[in-house]
């Protein structure tokens, strides 16, 4: 049988397995691709944190050599003249309440979606479903108009309240996934216990649930802080602007001065980066389990 | 439970409450508007299907659409292609896999504006990456994002943008795939690229088609890159739908219009979602 399989393999094949998955020319082949392929993702972020700290004119004349008297006027003007901790702030704040209301809302229902029973829960997870289907711009014309009669426009709200409810069934569907795995055992001991449902959800099933709102979480925050097309709409204004409306207005706005560019790009994502290593499994888990949004 | 219609009256309402008003009820008037000609405030008629015959008629639009089309189709190749290569590649090797896994999978944590113009620096004709390095190797400065170029030079950060998603889906797949499988294969002397088409491969399907599912409907909300990189230009050759919608909508305030064009995003999505899922069949796996 296994002669028989061998004859079956092409040229193509045995070339391949001769000279790719047993010899060491595979393995050196493989780690190259891997190499080439994660210095794509370093390198440019290192090339712009390093003229990051070089005056307008090195980074012309040298852009790959190490700064040569690192300098931090970058940094400074990108606070000075476009503000950027203001942006950062209002970027903290918005997204910071969007996750918050979206775990403790979300975090309820899908509660009472996974271990309660009532006649509309089917049709209830068929909208959930559904509802991942509905990309921002079906809903953002009405939505801005919506807002602009509630005289809400450049409020932080206008990015909050939007976002809370499009993230809501994404975490509604992912939580009420994890606590259905939840032992019913747990559930009736904590009632002979004399626990309310109140109190069961937030003594049993919130702790125990935990790294599905981490993974909810994590995700949320990443969706609402990189919405560039929502907050161009809602919150454009400068003393409400995210840190993306701000990018993109570097970009237009100031798109030859590269000090700025290089500074503004490095503030952005290096304190995303250090999240990122340090949690890093719960990004990936949240890919994984994201996989659901559409 | 006693006292549970109490309960599931309070944990429910906030959630539907809002998702209602901000979710369900604007998408549904999307609808509605996209029949009105409107400026969103002051003047709204009711104008039947002409929106719809201007967006039929809509130059801008079809070629816009044209282009949704081709990014969508090298996302689908590259993207998923690529990611199922890195994927198989990370999961044959002992060393270094940690290492890899982190830094494919960070561009996806960067928002997209940051990428955008960290690229625009990369294009730039004067000093940008990709000419210091042609100048470095003694050639000419080359103009990147000309008419013809335009769309490829924003498909190459789209891909490389969410490669990493894909990635990680596939490996977190491959890695569930029990041994004894390849031990079997081992035996009937199936190795290496055939073990790749004839194991790999279809104990992952349904992950691969969640993820074609996935880089299909969200080639249609492409929007930061293009918006950042080039603004759809030059000369509308990389304007997308989602840019496109933007314009019209929140520019040009022919916001009854830009309902139209979301409409018409919305069921190009969910027909080639549907096409897709009929397309790929596969039987749901348990180990």
């Amino acid at each position: 049988m296994a002669e028989k399989g061998l004859q079956r393999l092409t040229f193509w094949e045995k070339f391949q397995s001769r000279y790719f998955s047993k010899s060491k020319y595979g393995k050196l082949f493989i780690y190259l691709c891997l190499t080439l392929w994660s210095m794509t993702t370093i390198f440019p972020l290192v090339w712009v944190v390093l003229n990051s700290f070089k005056n307008s004119r090195e980074i012309i004349t040298d852009t790959f050599s190490f700064p040569t008297d690192p300098t931090f006027q970058n940094y400074l003007k990108a606070f000075d003249t476009v503000n950027i901790g203001k942006s950062y702030l209002n970027s903290l704040i918005m997204s910071g309440s969007v996750v918050f209301f979206v775990l403790l809302f979300g975090g309820i229902a899908a509660f009472a979606m996974a271990r309660m029973q009532f006649r509309l829960r089917g049709t209830l997870q068929m909208i959930l479903i559904g509802s991942l289907l509905i990309p921002a711009f079906a809903t953002i014309v009405p939505v801005y108009k919506m807002m602009i009669k509630m005289d809400l426009v450049n409020t932080y709200w206008a990015l909050i309240i939007p976002q809370t409810a499009g993230n809501i069934p994404f975490a509604i569907l992912v939580i009420s996934a994890y606590m259905a795995t939840i032992p019913k055992e747990l559930e009736e001991a904590s009632v002979m216990d004399g626990c309310s449902r109140w109190k069961m959800f937030t003594k049993v099933f919130l702790p125990i649930s935990l790294p599905s709102f981490a993974t909810v979480g994590t995700f949320v925050f990443l969706w609402s802080y990189n919405d560039l097309f929502s907050s161009l709409v809602l919150v454009s204004q400068e003393k409400v602007a995210p840190i993306v409306v701000l990018l993109s207005n570097v970009s237009s706005q100031y798109g030859t001065d590269y000090g700025l560019m290089t500074a503004a790009i490095a503030m952005t994502v290096i304190p995303v980066l250090i999240v990122y290593l340090l949690a890093q499994k719960t990004f990936e888990k949240g890919a994984t389990t994201g996989a659901v949004k559409g | 439970m006693k006292g549970d219609k109490f309960y599931i009256f309070l944990f429910l309402t906030p959630a539907f409450l809002i998702s209602g008003i901000f979710l369900y009820y604007p998408f549904f008037e999307n609808i509605k508007l996209s029949f009105y000609k409107t400026d969103g405030f002051f003047n709204s008629t009711f104008i039947g299907f002409d929106n719809y015959i201007r967006l039929f008629n809509d130059e801008i639009a079809r070629g816009s659409t044209l282009n949704s089309f081709e990014l969508m189709l090298y996302v689908a190749i590259f993207q998923v292609g690529i990611a199922l290569v890195l994927a198989i590649m990370v999961n044959s090797i002992k060393r270094g896999a940690a290492f890899y896994r982190i830094t494919f999978f960070f561009p996806i944590v960067i928002s997209g504006a940051a990428i955008g113009l960290l690229f625009t620096l990369i294009y730039n004709y004067r000093n940008g990456l990709l000419n210091e390095i042609l100048i470095n190797l003694g050639f000419e400065r080359v103009l990147w994002l000309t008419e013809q170029s335009s769309l490829y030079m924003v498909a190459i950060p789209t891909v490389w943008n969410y490669v990493g998603f894909y990635f990680v889906i596939f490996l977190t797949a491959i890695q569930k795939i029990p041994q004894d499988y390849y031990d079997a294969a081992a035996l009937e002397g199936i190795t290496g690229f055939q073990k790749m088409m004839k194991i790999t491969i279809p104990l992952i399907l349904g992950d691969l088609k969640t993820c074609l599912v996935l880089a299909i409907t969200g080639a249609l909300k492409i929007f930061e890159l293009v918006y950042i990189i080039t603004k759809g230009g030059p000369a509308r050759s990389s304007e997308v739908l989602g840019t496109y919608m933007y314009q019209k909508a929140f520019v040009d305030s022919a916001m009854g219009y830009g309902a139209t064009l979301a409409v018409f995003m919305v069921v190009i999505g969910l027909t080639l979602a549907f096409i897709t899922n009929k397309f790929i069949k596969n039987d749901k796996l348990t180990y």
